[in-house]
């Protein structure tokens, strides 16, 4: 139950909005953190939260991409293959993760591990080919840089997911001075 | 190209996200001339006078915006539109993770114009690790007493909230953008009213692009005229244009408005097209304006709003994708439905339906099955599809169908199964 588990962090959430069903996203952020998807049990402890209904919720879930109805892997690999990527090798790119990982866009791997789709612009086009990772950009990506950073999350995993909450910021002090260098330039 | 950087100021100097530096280079100064100097009216006329235009793609008048606010109406909220998703465009990105403070004093200045108490940066879900750099920046700001109750020691007080969305383009319009932070379905609202006097859960609201706001602050600071030194009469100011698709050098590029023709922008800003390829056509706004083939007169129109209109297109978010000779335009029209019909949020029909099949005509060209008839039915949906929608999301669905059947038809009828 994330109202046990995030109390705090739920509180906060709801002080930030004069009216409380604004903090649905929030909220179905910290359930997919907690349980990787949008459980049953989590649409309805938000719903029980927000006094919405369940099929209120149930039906935000649905319409918006980053919030998954179903279990994912624990590394969702969204690859662009809108147009401006595309003229810049994202098709080869996603051929490449679909024969690296053995499956196809929307699919998961056997393992758990990864889970790839393919996504519309994600505001990286100068750096095509491109993915997000459980919302961090890798850019410029090759399928050699592809078949490294597959390599590195199956055997390191992704520490600087440690401890955050993709989707919600403002919880706990954000990036240290090292972290916030590299931005897009 | 704008130097120094009035926008783009990360390209100058290094670590100006950094509140220290942002502040040894003039950051809040501007912040404070108003809070001290001058009246919220004032602050309104000023950014009036100024000529700024709005640059998340529509380019209405921001002062003129703001003086749609009523005043006698609370609370009031401020809006900061970072929900940038238009295919090819990257710009309010760069400012958020490069120069989050000047986004921010843009943010105090316009709350402080139209006396809103609340602010709510909107970005889109997959800006998690942009909204982390300038949360960063915000409870800086915090510490600071930019934000929060009685900003420097005035009777300003101003709370800032970055909110992010959950992946959908649809939420960049900006009532489909309030429906979505007020935790419902991110679906456009009837017009009127507008944001302005029914906003964000009914009150007045004033929401503007990422872009738009980081111009207010040196506008406050230098002063109207300054501003309108840069530009053209109709057009004021720098713009960040975003270049991608074939070209040497993609990326952003601050340019004052009506100086840099699309010559320029792609061969000496850009490095030229790989290969030394010829540009077959150019998109001026992402996916939402038409193609414009690459004749002599459309490489030499200027960027900016009156003449891309007048040369068959829009300036919009001055997202440029260039395609070169070997592109297919029916395979890059198709890849441009296949985004409007994943964005389309299913309020109206005519987008809803039409786009699906759109796509599902173009699937079939793909698959080399379309008959000269289906080809002909594509083209007719997309004109029924004009001018019927709830919102502009369907109108520019039809674009990269109709511009492409203009200029490219011979592409189409060359895909016709053959002897059907």
């Amino acid at each position: 139950m994330i109202r046990d588990k995030y109390a705090r962090e739920i509180e906060t959430i709801l002080a930030r909005y004069p009216d409380r069903q604004s903090a649905i996203l929030p909220l179905l952020y910290l359930v997919q953190k907690e349980h990787g998807y949008c459980t049953e049990e989590g649409i309805r402890e938000v719903a029980d939260l927000l006094d919405l209904d369940p099929t209120t919720v149930k039906s935000i879930v649905g319409f918006y991409t980053l919030l998954y109805e179903r279990p994912v892997g624990k590394y969702v690999v969204q690859i662009c293959n809108d147009l401006p990527c595309a003229l810049r090798g994202a098709d080869d790119l996603v051929e490449h993760a679909c024969r690296r990982l053995g499956i196809r866009p929307g699919e998961t791997t056997s393992d758990g591990l990864f889970t790839l789709e393919t996504v519309k612009c994600i505001a990286a086009c100068h750096r095509a080919p491109v993915a997000q990772i459980n919302l961090e950009y890798h850019e410029n990506l090759t399928p050699e840089a592809f078949d490294a950073l597959i390599e590195r999350l199956r055997t390191e995993g992704m520490p600087s997911a440690d401890g955050r909450i993709p989707g919600v910021v403002g919880l706990e002090p954000e990036l240290s001075e090292e972290e916030g260098r590299g931005a897009t330039g | 190209m704008l130097q120094p950087h009035v926008l783009l100021r990360d390209r100058d100097v290094p670590n100006i996200r950094d509140l220290e530096v942002y502040e040894a280079h003039g950051g809040y100064a501007a912040l404070r001339k108003a809070l001290t100097e001058m009246t919220p009216d004032e602050v309104i006329n000023v950014v009036k006078a100024s000529g700024l235009r709005g640059r998340g793609g529509a380019g209405f008048p921001t002062g003129v915006k703001w003086g749609f606010v009523p005043k006698d109406v609370f609370p009031k909220y401020v809006v900061v539109n970072s929900d940038e998703s238009e295919p090819g465009t990257f710009k309010d990105r760069q400012l958020l993770e490069g120069n989050p403070h000047q986004v921010i004093e843009g943010t105090i200045l316009t709350a402080y114009a139209v006396q809103a108490e609340r602010a709510y940066i909107y970005c889109r879900g997959e800006f998690y690790q942009p909204a982390q750099v300038l949360q960063r920046a915000v409870d800086q700001a915090y510490a600071a007493g930019y934000l929060g109750r009685h900003i420097l020691g005035t009777d300003f007080s101003l709370e800032l909230v970055v909110h992010l969305g959950a992946g959908a383009y649809i939420c960049g319009e900006e009532t489909a953008l309030l429906n979505s932070l007020e935790g419902k379905l991110g679906q456009p609202r009837l017009r009127p009213p507008f944001p302005a006097s029914v906003g964000l859960y009914g009150k007045p609201t004033v929401i503007n692009n990422v872009e738009t706001l980081a111009n207010v602050p040196p506008i406050i600071f230098n002063g109207a005229d300054w501003y309108r030194q840069m530009g053209t009469e109709k057009s004021p100011g720098p713009k960040i244009v975003c270049l991608s698709g074939r070209v040497n050098r993609p990326g952003n590029y601050e340019i004052e408005l009506g100086k840099v023709t699309f010559r320029r922008l792609i061969y000496e800003l850009g490095g030229g097209v790989p290969g030394g390829r010829a540009v077959k056509a150019i998109l001026p706004a992402g996916a939402s304006a038409p193609l414009l083939p690459a004749t002599e007169e459309v490489l030499d129109t200027p960027l900016d709003y009156e003449s891309v209109q007048q040369a068959g297109s829009m300036l919009g978010s001055a997202s440029v994708i260039v395609l070169d000779e070997t592109v297919d335009i029916v395979w890059a029209a198709h890849r441009m439905t296949a985004f409007f019909e994943h964005e389309s949020c299913g309020k109206c029909t005519p987008c809803r339906e039409g786009t699906y099949w759109m796509l599902r005509l173009y699937e079939k060209i793909a698959a080399g099955t379309a008959t000269r008839r289906e080809i002909e039915i594509l083209e007719d949906v997309a004109r029924q599809i004009q001018g019927k929608t709830f919102c502009l999301l369907g109108e520019f669905a039809t674009s990269p169908v109709l511009s492409s059947f203009k200029h490219w038809r011979e592409e189409y009828e060359a895909k016709v199964k053959a002897g059907r």
